[in-house]
């Protein structure tokens, strides 16, 4: 079993008008099967009520399942007994950096989390340190977070939670306010945590140009998983994304055009790199 | 019929030791029926801007004309103001409240004090104007999709007639087809009113396909100001300001340095797929 296991997870909630009477309801996660294995690099896409959002909260047990089941590290979230350790196996960001950062000075924040878990004094300290550091944040610990710069208050945002030593931290449109600079600094502190601490990584988000490194990528319509692959699989289906309500990344959409007008390219370029290597090789290729 | 603003200053907390110095010397003409885009990295002072333009905030030092007349003039009426020039904020489906739809539509007009039938037709156009169907005007805005909810909050201000719409961010959270949606509708609505749009926005390829004008803001001061395809020339300076060129720019500049004559001032994938077809078919 992987870090992330759902087996036919399904959840429905009830919709009520005014009065709080029933007036249906929704199926938000209809029987999806994800199996994320430690170390992954996992994105998850879809249009706004896609059900990514929902799906994600039951993740770190902020909903449980109506049906089907969803472990965590082996825990099954739905064992009370296990709520807390599952929370701090499974860390959260969320969309909005101003509404979870809460202490004072940036050290503070990010101290919150393992303060909490009763961790002593000393290895806070060394914590708080090292995920600082691996968002490359150390030298604003003094600062207030007030001060910061969006993509800084997301990577402090980061760092609260990667002092909590989860195996497994899930990001929901951890860039949708930021700036290019800030979604830049963001994708890349979330990638080197990856890449080299090894922790898992569950990335929900609408920019698709953040997702071409990712090991897998689950696309959401209507609370179910309706395309499955590697990033190169996924954006060579343009059409079928399309109808989807999604994109693919610029580089990718160029190409896809070009083919369309004749030219001959591979299907789900990536990168500009990989575009422009191509289109060399045909120029050279003509002689000119 | 414009907007002028002469040497604005603003300092934030002037006489404090934490005085910000948030515009500087700042001076624009915005002129009738232009699709304007305005960028910056968070910090940079687009949203104190754009609150002066509309007279939420008085400048420290400076002027500011619409239609010739100083806004912060003594017996300038601001109210008037504020319905010609019409701000949405970020995420404006947070100012949702009302029990239907069209109710929370008619919040603005019937606060403008015009009688009740002018008051539901200009509703039901602003309505039409952002492409919200009938069938969900007597429907709770908080059972809407997310981008309904906001087409909604921007129909609210434009049935106040604005004629200059301010957007700031509004396709942040929007999924791929929701940002085409508004942004489509916001072009189309530009091109049968002629209204003013100024579009505040971190999306570079969106700013690059739809705006004929670019403010480029960098800690208070206007660092450019030009027609899209310029502005991006100078993606090396914007990326020092925390902001980018759109990505077709950067294939542009890849493939010319690999040898092949391409333009490099291109600024969407329609120009850069017409650029590279000339080079190749």
């Amino acid at each position: 079993m992987g870090i992330i296991k759902t087996d036919k997870l399904v959840f429905e909630y009830i919709r009520r008008d005014e009065e709080g009477n029933v007036e249906g309801i929704t199926r938000a996660v209809d029987e999806v099967d994800l199996d994320v294995k430690q170390g992954d690099f996992i994105a998850i896409l879809g249009h706004n009520g896609s059900g990514k959002s929902t799906l994600a909260k039951h993740i770190n047990a902020i909903l449980y399942p109506t049906e089907g089941t969803v472990w965590v590290d082996g825990m099954d979230t739905q064992d009370e007994s296990k709520l807390w350790n599952i929370r701090q196996e499974a860390g959260m960001v969320f969309q909005n950096p101003d509404n979870q950062i809460i202490g004072q000075v940036v050290e503070e924040d990010v101290g919150f989390g393992p303060e909490n878990m009763g961790v002593p004094t000393k290895e806070i300290w060394e914590r708080v340190e090292e995920s600082l550091k691996a968002v490359g944040m150390y030298e604003y610990r003094k600062h207030s977070p007030n001060k910061l710069s969006g993509g800084q208050k997301q990577r402090v945002s980061i760092a609260g939670v990667i002092a909590m030593h989860p195996k497994c931290i899930i990001l929901d449109e951890p860039t949708a306010m930021l700036d290019p600079n800030g979604r830049k600094e963001v994708i890349r502190a979330v990638r080197a945590l990856n890449d080299v601490e090894g922790i898992t990584v569950i990335l929900i988000t609408h920019y698709m140009e953040e997702i071409i490194h990712a090991d897998m990528v689950y696309v959401m319509d209507k609370g179910h998983v309706a395309m499955e692959g590697t990033p190169r699989e996924i954006f060579s289906r343009v059409e079928e994304l399309k109808e989807l309500r999604l994109d693919v990344p610029q580089v990718t959409l160029l190409a896809y055009e070009l083919k369309q007008s004749g030219m001959d390219l591979p299907d789900g370029i990536l990168t500009i790199k990989e575009l422009t290597e191509v289109l060399a090789a045909q120029y050279k290729g003509q002689g000119r | 019929m414009s907007l002028i603003l002469d040497h604005v200053n603003y300092i934030y907390g002037g006489d404090t030791a934490l005085a910000v110095h948030a515009l500087k010397d700042v001076n624009l003409v915005i002129p009738d029926g232009q699709f304007i885009g305005l960028i910056g990295h968070t910090g940079s002072g687009k949203s104190t801007l754009v609150q002066h333009l509309n007279g939420l905030i008085k400048p420290t030092s400076g002027s500011i004309y619409y239609n010739g007349e100083d806004i912060h003039a003594e017996d300038y009426d601001k109210k008037k103001l504020r319905s010609k020039v019409g701000l949405v904020f970020q995420y404006p489906e947070h100012q949702l409240f009302e029990i239907d739809v069209f109710k929370d539509v008619c919040f603005g007009p019937k606060n403008l004090g015009l009688t009740k039938q002018e008051t539901e037709l200009r509703a039901y156009a602003a309505l039409k104007q952002v492409g919200i169907e009938d069938a969900y005007f007597y429907q709770s805005p908080f059972d809407l999709s997310g981008g309904q909810k906001r087409r909604v909050a921007i129909a609210g201000v434009l049935a106040m007639k604005p004629e200059i719409l301010i957007l700031d961010e509004p396709t942040a959270g929007l999924d791929p087809k929701g940002r085409d949606e508004i942004l489509d509708q916001i072009a189309k609505l530009k091109e049968e009113t002629g209204i003013t749009v100024i579009l505040v926005s971190h999306s570079m390829e969106d700013v690059a396909k739809y705006v004929e004008r670019i403010i480029v803001m960098n800690r208070g001061s206007v660092l450019y100001d030009d027609v899209p395809r310029e502005v991006f020339q100078h993606y090396k300076e914007l990326e020092q300001v925390g902001l980018a060129a759109p990505q077709v720019t950067y294939i542009m500049q890849a493939l010319a340095a690999q040898g092949i004559p391409v333009r490099t001032d291109v600024t969407t994938i329609e120009e850069a797929k017409q650029e590279i077809c000339r080079r190749y078919v």
